[in-house]
């Protein structure tokens, strides 16, 4: 029932009479008729705006949306701006396309070079691309980056994301490259293996900062070890820790990439999300993806534009390094007004009540008989307790109280996280509930 | 412009000097700068790299296009202009001045027209 | 225009958080940064405002006719807006409970079915976030199936028509694959004789969209599919062009073993100036246990997640996918129904035809006769005796306040100018558009000279792409003049 079309019945009679049509069907002229599919669809008859607004509300609200969130692991409750939502919602920015046309596109092209220019500051490092689908994908095409002739192996962290494993997992078992996980030890990436596991055929190594049990790891060293053994170093950051902690370019990273979805993205279950990369000016051509240049019009004026195309696939086709045509354009926008309404200071701040929060938190669950502190390393939002309960028997509890708790791990931990959204009444609370379900 | 007598031809439009016997710079003439448009970024390969006769050696960029630059002889890349690097826009300045590569230890290079040959066949491509 | 970051001065910021409610904690020395994070400083006025100049420079199919070939530029629906913009589709957070998000795996497994039906396959993921991702993902599910049968390391070569999208021979090289491009026939298609020379032992797959990039539909189809099928190989449908048949001709029927759809193309998801969009994969019954992890499954009635799928490709992307860019998908579908999606496309195919015939009277057509959703002029004997390129009448285009068609694409055309005008355009905009386009036609064949120097009326003229990829500045600095 549901169209958008504008065409009337009567000037579809002229549009097909100007053809030189007689029928609809005749438009199909060139499919043979086998191909045909002339039963009716067996989906749903269309529905009005009203029906089709009650039926996805509905299940909206088959969802449960947590007043308390304790769960990082990859997507985070952070505060969005209202300025962000308002900017990303112009019906122009909605509906435009990819800006090829550069002349009515300085807009969109302007906002994708600033956004670039926020990443490389973000990050210390010296150009950045205009996005890509996501911090896990943004891993995998780093990796591809480091590849040459000789070295096509890549060393990954067995403390990175789960995910971010099993994506760059499927990437190298496509262009039949090996990969290898660097073992952990206490939480940490144990930088001893990786020195032995090191050799003339690695091409980069992956190391998370924070890893994906909140620890911090000791980038520099790995980055040393990369280089004595003419490998690259890729970082995976969280961009909020960023704010505070050294960046990859400090610590000799060549590579940065990350899950942009904490700038200024809801969460969405799971996507859109935003992968940000970003590297040194050596390996500058080596980027995938859209990158935005500025230059100048024939009057002298600002312009910006699309560039370095020719390592694209639209150009490049079985020689490109890689297949990506879109970027993530709104996300990558949505995460420019974030930093820059947040500027420098609330950046900062943000990341510094995660951290301060974090802090709190982990000393007050811990501080509960049974939910000790597993790792000793230095943490910043996140972190790994144990539960002396049946793990679900206590989440249960909790999400009664509206609060989502840890994210159970395979191996009996719960991995906590604190943001600048929780408010210390709040983690008073959950220590007092983590004690009432001990008590029962 | 005129094509250099001293030189060598391939149909793909490289142009090969003869240094001695065995080895040789190569470019790229022309015909192909004016067919590529302003070049933005030359892919060179590596010193120590081989040479194999038919194969692509390296690629050219222009702003909406990659052309490969084909190798007319079999060798070993001695050497490799570093200057086209920051400055590709040479080879559309000065096609004969601007060499990709110097090869050594070359063998097989038959087939290179010569220049008149060459414009023969430029003629016929048109 | 200034950038943000010539806009800020030190100081300038709003108050969006409270204070630390608890004891401010430090890291160590060793882990704090010590480089300055030049982000700019503004209020938030000067912020919004600095957008909304922005916005003024820019150009969307909200503001007007958008007849990019390939991209099926249709209006995209506020509802759909409104609808992405739920709580209890936004606030939720990927690792919920399955109980707690039954209502976000119903819209996936919903929207599973109803493009299943729609594309004549069995099973689908919605991981990728776009078409060449989507690419990826089902050239995967191919490498897989050959892996699996121990043919992993013969079955090497994929098969793309030299028409295709250049995401295509990319994809197959990421998949350790090399690619067999063979040169379509004088009629557009794919060259039968030359595809029978290329099909073998060592052949994995065949890549097609169909419609083609030419606009279209290639006969041949069954016969192309079942040579493939009897060499070996798979075959995979590049959705890019399914508005044109949606609901009338199924990929599954045509002899497809997996699709990519564009959901931001054809399911009128919005571009976003080039993302988010969402790349959904289906596949045939046998290539469904490769598909990306977690699968959708039901156990005691409710919904969940199975991460127990020894055979699947592994991850293309963290979580579930573009799940909002799915959310706006089903609106879309649930809204045209049944008989709304052919007509969708039956309305998309009149338009292009209509369009097609009233530029015909100037631009010479790529090819004669009917075409599908979208069509290919050439302007290459313009190009050659009166230097008008495909390039001059774009720019001259702009001028008028028309985005251009698709320039130089597919490659097999010279001087190709593709245009697809959707279905969700009036006839009155088709026919200004049209009477614009050959108007621009006659002024850039008497006076070429002013046609290379437009646009004159746009932000700036053209930019200079060779400095720019000469000379890359690919981000702001402070030193910058």
């Amino acid at each position: 029932m549901g169209h958008y079309l504008s065409i009337t019945d009567a000037q579809k009679q002229q549009m097909l009479h100007a053809i030189g049509l007689n029928a609809p069907e005749d438009l199909y002229a060139a499919v043979p008729a086998a191909l045909l599919h002339n039963a009716a669809l067996e989906i749903p008859d269309g529905m009005s705006e009203l029906e089709t607004l009650r039926t996805m509300e509905a299940l909206a609200a088959k969802n449960t949306v947590y007043p308390t969130v304790f769960r990082g692991a990859g997507a985070y409750r952070h505060y969005i701006p209202a300025i962000v939502s308002a900017v990303t919602a112009k019906e122009t920015f909605v509906t435009a396309y990819t800006p090829y046309q550069a002349e009515i596109s300085q807009g969109i092209l302007q906002s994708i070079y600033e956004y670039q220019t926020m990443i490389c500051t973000l990050t210390g490092m010296d150009v950045s691309n205009a996005s890509v689908y996501d911090g896990a994908s943004a891993a995998a095409e780093a990796c591809a980056m480091c590849r040459d002739r000789k070295r096509t192996k890549a060393l990954l962290s067995a403390a990175a994301h789960p995910d971010v494993i099993e994506v760059v997992r499927t990437y190298c078992w496509a262009a039949n490259t090996e990969l290898q996980l660097i073992p952990v030890k206490d939480g940490l990436t144990d930088l001893d293996a990786l020195e032995n596991m090191l050799d003339d055929t690695t091409a980069c190594v992956y190391l998370p900062q924070p890893n994906y049990f909140g620890l911090i790891e000791d980038a520099p060293t790995a980055a040393r070890l990369a280089h004595s053994a003419g490998a690259k170093l890729i970082m995976g950051v969280n961009p909020i820790a960023a704010a505070v902690l050294k960046t990859p370019a400090e610590c000799g990273a060549d590579i940065a990439v990350g899950e942009g979805q904490p700038l200024g993205l809801p969460l969405s279950f799971g996507g859109p999300y935003l992968g940000f990369m970003a590297a040194t000016s050596a390996m500058m051509r080596k980027l995938p993806g859209r990158i935005v240049g500025e230059t100048t019009d024939a009057d002298g004026n600002r312009a910006f534009v699309l560039t370095l195309q020719a390592r694209e696939q639209h150009i490049r086709r079985e020689k490109a390094s890689s297949n990506i045509c879109s970027n993530q354009a709104l996300c990558a926008m949505t995460a420019a007004v974030y930093m820059a309404a947040m500027g420098p200071g609330g950046l900062r701040e943000a990341a510094v009540q995660c951290l301060s929060k974090a802090h709190y938190m982990a000393a007050r669950i811990s501080a509960v008989p049974g939910f000790a502190l597993r790792y000793k390393g230095e943490f910043f939002h996140e972190f790994v307790t144990e539960c002396p309960l049946d793990r679900e028997g206590v989440l249960s509890a909790l999400s009664e109280k509206g609060i989502l708790g840890g994210l159970p791990l395979p191996d009996g931990g719960l991995l906590w996280c604190a943001t600048e959204m929780n408010t210390k009444a709040e983690i008073d609370v959950l220590e007092d509930v983590l004690r009432e379900v001990c008590a029962k | 412009m005129d094509t250099p007598k001293n030189l060598k031809y391939a149909k793909t439009h490289e142009w090969v000097e003869f240094l001695d016997d065995s080895s040789a710079r190569i470019g790229l003439t022309d015909y192909a700068q004016k067919k590529l448009g302003k070049l933005v970024f030359v892919n060179l390969p590596l010193v120590g790299d081989e040479l194999s006769l038919g194969q692509p050696l390296g690629d050219v960029e222009s702003v909406k296009a990659v052309s490969d630059v084909i190798s007319p002889l079999e060798g070993n890349v001695a050497e490799i202009n570093e200057a086209l690097l920051d400055a590709p826009g040479l080879i559309n300045d000065d096609p004969y001045g601007a060499w990709l590569v110097k090869a050594d230890d070359i063998t097989n290079n038959d087939d290179l027209l010569s220049a008149e040959e060459y414009d023969a066949f430029c003629e016929s491509e048109e | 225009m200034k950038l943000l970051f010539e806009k800020s001065v030190s100081g300038r910021g709003s108050a969006y958080l409270p204070q630390c409610d608890v004891p401010v904690v430090t890291l160590s020395a060793g882990f704090t940064r010590e480089t300055d994070l030049a982000l700019p400083q503004l209020s938030e006025n000067d912020l919004s405002r600095h957008y909304s100049a922005l916005e003024k420079r820019a150009y969307g199919v909200n503001d007007g006719f958008y007849p990019l070939g390939s991209c099926t530029m249709k209006y995209n629906p506020k509802i759909n807006e409104k609808i992405a913009a739920l709580g209890g589709f936004t606030d939720i957070h990927p690792l919920q409970p399955a109980q707690s998000v039954q209502g976000c795996i119903d819209v996936l497994s919903t929207a599973e079915k109803l493009l299943c039906e729609i594309a004549g396959m069995d099973a689908m993921t919605f991981q990728p976030a776009a078409g060449a991702h989507g690419e990826l993902t089902g050239m995967l599910l191919i490498k897989k199936y050959h892996e699996l049968r121990g043919e992993g390391k013969k079955r090497t070569k994929v098969i793309v028509p030299d028409s295709s999208h250049g995401t295509n021979p990319a994809t197959a090289v990421m998949c350790g694959m090399t690619v067999v491009s063979i040169p379509s026939g004088s009629d557009g298609c794919v060259d039968m004789t030359l595809l029978r020379e290329a099909l073998g032992e060592d052949t994995a797959g065949l890549m097609l969209t169909n419609p083609n990039t030419l606009g279209i539909f290639d006969k041949n189809i069954l016969e192309i599919t079942t040579l493939v099928h009897e060499a070996g190989g798979l075959t995979y449908y590049d959705g890019a062009n399914l508005n044109a048949i949606m609901g009338i001709v199924r990929p599954g029927d045509m002899g497809f073993d997996c699709v990519h759809l564009n959901l931001h193309k054809t399911f009128s998801t919005p571009h976003g100036g080039g993302g988010p969009g969402s790349g959904a994969v289906g596949c045939k019954a046998f290539l469904a246990s490769y598909l990306p992890k977690p699968q959708i499954t039901v156990e005691d009635g409710a919904y969940t997640f199975d991460s127990d799928c020894p055979e699947s490709i592994g991850k293309v992307k963290a979580f579930y996918g573009n799940f909002l860019v799915v959310v706006r998908a089903l609106a879309y579908i649930l809204s045209l129904g049944s008989s709304g999606i052919p007509d969708a496309a039956l309305h998309a195919v009149l338009s292009a035809n209509y369009f097609k015939k009233r530029l015909s009277e100037k631009y010479t057509m790529a090819y004669e006769g009917l075409c599908m959703h979208e069509f290919v002029m050439t302007l290459e004997r313009e190009a050659k005796e009166n230097k008008v390129t495909a390039m001059d009448i774009a720019k001259a285009l702009l001028d008028k306040g028309i985005h251009p068609p698709t320039m130089y694409f597919p490659l097999i055309v010279h001087e190709a100018l593709m245009a697809e005008p959707t279905e969700t355009e009036s006839k009155e905009t088709l026919d200004e558009a049209a009477g614009i386009f050959l108007a621009v036609y006659d002024a850039a064949m008497k006076d070429p000279e002013a046609a290379h120097l437009s646009p004159r009326l746009t932000a700036i003229g053209r930019p200079d792409e060779v400095a720019a990829a000469r000379t890359p500045r690919l981000r702001w600095t402070p030193e910058q003049p």
